[in-house]
């Protein structure tokens, strides 16, 4: 039996160890390439570890752009739109999971298939609408698609399902408001789900360019991937400044989700169910 | 606030519009700005000839330019685009049951109580957060037929390694290898967040009957895990029928148009030709096609997805 | 009648945003006074990548000039500089100014979206460049910016394979020798790298005596006699005399890279390698005008400003481009950073441009816009350009032979583009 978990054990780390190898070898990569002298997008062989490591590249980061002011405007817009959408798709989740009302099928088909559109044609249309609600340079036209995210109305209603429902039957009994149920008997129940939603959430508003590009042209306003994208240029690209540039973009995201992925341990505990 | 009457309760309740609304308002002020709107405005630009430049607002615009289905007929009719579906659908039937089976196994990796899990969990995620462009270009390096690591490691197995990305036929699946890698911290956290959902109890009870690991795996974690299944299934269809970055920077849709596919054709007509219109009747299809095989899921969710734990 | 509700809702929904719309629309220009202080708008995607501040310098000298008029400079990477404009010209909200590549200004031109540039003296500008942005007549761009191609050949490899360096009169016959010497260094040594692509192609069939458009450019000539034999010898060093390395031997390595490792005896590439050679590259290399065949014919790119027609400002914009393209000072700041070349007539500005080596021979440069050949610029012409770009890589890898490919390509333009 020990000898057999010993096996067990052994064949885990073996097998983990090797996947995170596998994924970790782009982000070595990464930093080898920040510490470079010379942005050389390849060299054969592959030069892993840099010959002479400079941190020349992060100072030119650092020096290329008002980085505290980027940042801060980075961080602002990420936390707010992550917010705001985990309100607003838990709110409707919620009412899609767990009241009946009429027609709540057919209008979440239509949610969902606003997901099927490529936005590569509905960003000029949507241009040309946040423009005549003369909403252009104002950190609302960035803010404002945080309210409506199908991906994440989705993925709370398949969440809240699984919540069975004499949970909430109980609670209204106990003459709970709708709000109180969902507040305190819904939402703790989906804390992993929050939790993972809150991670992709920041991660893509984070990375979002090419809308804050088009939105915000004061450069008092610019955030993070925008400042970084000027290092790209028409023949060529500083690759060891870019990399350094993304790495450091990389450190809040990582940050928060080592911060957030506490909370699938903790999952069952907070959200558990005391039945 | 307003005392319930005993029956009153959320899922049998009778007024069901009038509790549900003020949850689901901010969803539908942001449904009509964000995506309504412009929708509206697409579909009537997919019946003109409009060149994704002029004002969209000039007076007369609709008369000038309206050219009716004639951009939808134009489209059915080129062989690109069945081309560009073959392509698209290759993508899919490689990428999503292979991803699938990684990210539930990964799931089930991290779902563990040992010790370095966390550590696991946090370095699974990073090709998720490593962008496309730093991806693209190292396994590019690692894919390269001559010199990449790939092809030494399989010549180490005796294995004579394919062209990869530079090979007409090697090219998509190499692709979907890479998407499998950049995707499978995404999905299988998704999958985690539904596996650390279930009930402990269940796999307690099941100890005691005598079941093992495996056992335990298809008879509760999968039956349990259907909805968050469910959820990867959807939305990673719909991604793949809009596959583009990973295209545009790895082979630019090449070798031979071997990886072309719908939506890089869509920012290639409309961004680059300036054929906005023909780009968006293009994008309507692609909907259509996504809808349909989104609806055929949804249809057969009732029969395998179990929501009631 | 449920089902009525819930459309409703929508359509209120949509209706009320419709409304916001249509009300929040434009809040007028403010009708600035000509004479007053000016502040204009200028988006640049050149100086992304390293010359930002050297922009930053130019303004100032500008604006020292011209203390009335103020430029505010947006920078934007090149990858999603063309989608962010497209954008902004469709939505109404496009700068008073901005730089184009010559494929997007060929679009812009033609389908009314920019101004005249008139009022300025712009005698000072480079003739040749200062045409390819006249659209019948209209100058509609300024050239910003220089950058020819020339030969860049691995002076070592030329040594080691006893072969002399290339010379102007050059032509691809020699070419083909050196090459063939070189191939034979090694089995991963190769003579050249010249890919076979649609910019490429242009050039090369020009070399050849032929071209991708007749003279008034109302018919295209695709797959003309010249023109397949020029592809025909482009695709034999990969197919058959295999001085060229295809795919699978270049093994996704990129061409510079390849030049740099020391396995490729030339190069036809852009001036900007310059500095990433001298950096690069641990042996001797030089440059050469490029070979031709019955005639020469070198690559010229340039980026051009323009002017966007609904600007307020038109004289003072004309008055910032016009002094950004052609005046002595910015060419000054221009050459001082190694940026691009200026698009100036009178080359001996540059002489200073000369001192720098390597290359020895920088010369060549200038030699070359003795024989620049204009893109063949239609108002499709990024739809021409891949066109023949996939069927060229169809013949290049065999797929398809030359001719064929050719004429595929001349039916699909036919069929896709009109002309005139």
């Amino acid at each position: 039996m020990i000898h057999k978990r010993r096996i067990s054990t052994a064949a885990y780390y073996l097998i983990g160890i090797l996947i995170a190898i596998l994924a970790m070898i782009p982000f070595f990569w990464m930093i080898s390439t920040s510490l470079k002298a010379r942005g050389a997008l390849m060299s054969i062989p592959i030069e892993w570890i840099p010959k002479e490591p400079t941190l020349g590249a992060y100072v030119k980061v650092f020096s290329k752009f008002p980085f505290f002011r980027t940042i801060g405007n980075s961080l602002f817009i990420s936390i707010t739109y992550t917010i705001i959408t985990l309100i607003s798709a838990s709110m409707a989740a919620f009412a899609f999971a767990k009241i009946k009302f009429p027609k709540a099928d057919l209008l979440l088909k239509i949610f969902l298939a606003t997901m099927m559109i490529p936005t590569q044609v509905t960003i000029i249309p949507l241009f040309v609408v946040m423009n005549k609600m003369a909403l252009i340079n104002t950190y609302a036209s960035v803010l404002l698609p945080s309210i409506f995210r199908p991906f994440a109305i989705f993925l709370l209603v398949q969440q809240m399902r699984t919540i069975p429902n004499d949970y909430l039957d109980a609670a209204s009994i106990d003459g709970a408001s709708t709000f109180t149920v969902y507040a305190r008997i819904a939402l703790p129940l989906c804390a992993p789900t929050l939790a993972t939603l809150s991670i992709t959430t920041f991660m893509e508003s984070w990375n979002d360019y090419l809308w804050p590009l088009l939105m915000l042209t004061d450069k008092a306003k610019m955030t993070l991937p925008i400042a970084l994208s000027t290092l790209n240029g028409q023949y060529a690209t500083e690759y060891n400044v870019l990399m350094a540039g993304s790495l450091i973009s990389m450190v809040p995201i990582i940050l928060i989700y080592i911060f957030a992925q506490k909370y699938f341990q903790n999952g069952m505990m907070a959200g558990g169910i005391k039945g | 606030m307003r005392r319930k009457n005993k029956q009153d309760n959320l899922l049998r309740a009778n007024n069901g519009l009038f509790k549900a609304s003020p949850f689901l308002v901010p969803a539908l002020i942001g449904f009509a700005i964000i995506y309504l709107a412009p929708m509206v405005i697409s579909v009537f630009i997919s019946l003109t000839d409009w060149n994704g430049l002029d004002s969209l607002f000039a007076p007369g615009f609709m008369k000038e330019h309206f050219i009716g289905i004639q951009n939808y007929a134009d489209i059915l009719h080129s062989k690109e685009f069945w081309s560009v579906l073959g392509n698209t659908l290759t993508y899919i039937v490689l990428y999503i049951p292979l991803m699938l089976a990684v990210s539930i196994a990964a799931a089930s990796l991290l779902n563990q109580q040992r010790r370095g899990v966390g550590a696991f969990r946090v370095i699974y995620y990073i090709p998720v957060l490593t962008s496309w462009v730093a991806a693209s270009l190292i396994w590019k390096s690692i894919l390269s037929p001559q010199y990449g690591a790939m092809n030494a490691i399989l010549a180490f197995f005796g294995i004579n390694g394919p062209g990869w990305l530079l090979d007409e036929h090697w090219a998509m699946p190499a692709i979907v290898l890479v998407s499998v890698w950049k995707d499978m911290g995404f999905f299988g956290l998704i999958l985690l967040s539904g596996m650390v959902g279930i009930n402990r109890t269940y796999y307690e009870a099941a100890k005691i009957d005598g079941a093992g690991k495996w056992t335990q795996f298809f008879k509760i974690t999968l039956p349990l895990l259907t909805p968050a299944i469910f959820y990867v299934l959807i939305v990673s269809l719909i991604n793949s029928f809009q596959l583009f970055p990973q295209i545009m920077i790895m082979t630019g849709g090449g070798p031979n148009g071997s990886t072309q596919v719908m939506v890089e054709r869509i920012y290639q007509y409309g961004f680059k030709y300036f054929k906005m219109g023909y780009a968006s009747a293009f994008s309507w299809i692609l909907f259509t096609i996504i809808m349909i095989c989104t609806a055929i899921q949804m249809r057969g969710q009732k029969r395998w997805v179990n929501y009631d734990s | 009648m449920k089902k009525s509700k819930l459309f409703s809702l929508i359509s209120c929904l949509l209706v009320a945003v419709m409304l916001f719309t249509a009300c929040g629309a434009q809040n007028g220009g403010n009708g600035g006074n000509e004479s007053e202080e000016v502040t204009i708008k200028y988006c640049n995607f050149n100086s992304s990548g390293g010359n930002e501040e050297t922009l930053q310098k130019m303004y100032e000298a500008f604006h020292e000039e011209y203390p009335n008029i103020t430029v505010e400079i947006e920078t934007i990477g090149y990858d999603d500089y063309f989608t962010q404009m497209q954008t902004r010209v469709a939505g109404d909200t496009a700068p008073d100014c901005y730089e184009l590549n010559i494929e997007n200004f060929a679009a812009y031109a033609n389908k009314g979206q920019l101004a005249e540039i008139s009022g300025v003296d712009v005698s000072g500008l480079n003739e040749t460049a200062l045409n390819a942005f006249n659209v019948k007549g209209v100058q509609y761009g300024l050239p910003e910016s220089f950058s020819n191609v020339v030969l860049i050949y691995n002076k070592d490899l030329f040594d080691k394979a006893g072969v002399a360096y290339p010379t102007a009169d050059w032509t691809q016959a020699d070419l083909q020798k050196a090459a063939e010497a070189i191939r034979a260094l090694g089995d991963d040594i190769f003579g050249i790298w010249q890919p076979i692509t649609y910019n490429e192609f242009f050039k090369v069939v020009a070399q050849y005596g032929g071209s991708l458009l007749n003279e008034d450019k109302t018919e295209f000539t695709i797959n003309s006699e010249a023109n397949i034999k020029a592809a025909q010898a482009l695709v034999d060093r990969v197919l058959v005399s295999n001085v060229q390395p295809n795919t699978v031997q270049q093994g996704g390595m990129g061409d510079w890279d390849m030049f740099m490792s020391g396995k490729l005896g030339m190069i036809p590439t852009g001036i900007w390698a310059f500095q990433t050679f001298t950096e690069g590259c641990n042996f001797n290399w030089d440059i050469a005008v490029e070979p031709g065949d019955t005639q020469k014919a070198t690559h010229f790119f340039s980026n051009c400003v323009v002017m966007n027609p609904k600007t307020e400002h038109p004289q003072e914009t004309a008055t910032w481009l016009a002094w950004l393209t052609s005046s002595t000072k910015s060419a000054d700041i221009r050459l001082a950073a190694g940026w691009d070349l200026p698009a100036l007539a009178d080359m001996d500005a540059l002489s200073s441009y000369l001192s720098i080596t390597p290359p020895e021979n920088r010369e060549a440069v200038f030699e070359s816009l003795n024989y620049l050949v204009m893109p063949p610029v239609i108002e499709d012409y990024a739809l021409m350009s891949d066109i023949i770009g996939q069927y060229l890589e169809k013949a290049a890898s065999g797929v398809m032979s030359v001719t064929d490919a050719l004429n595929a390509a001349q039916a699909d333009c036919v069929a896709q583009i009109k002309l005139g």
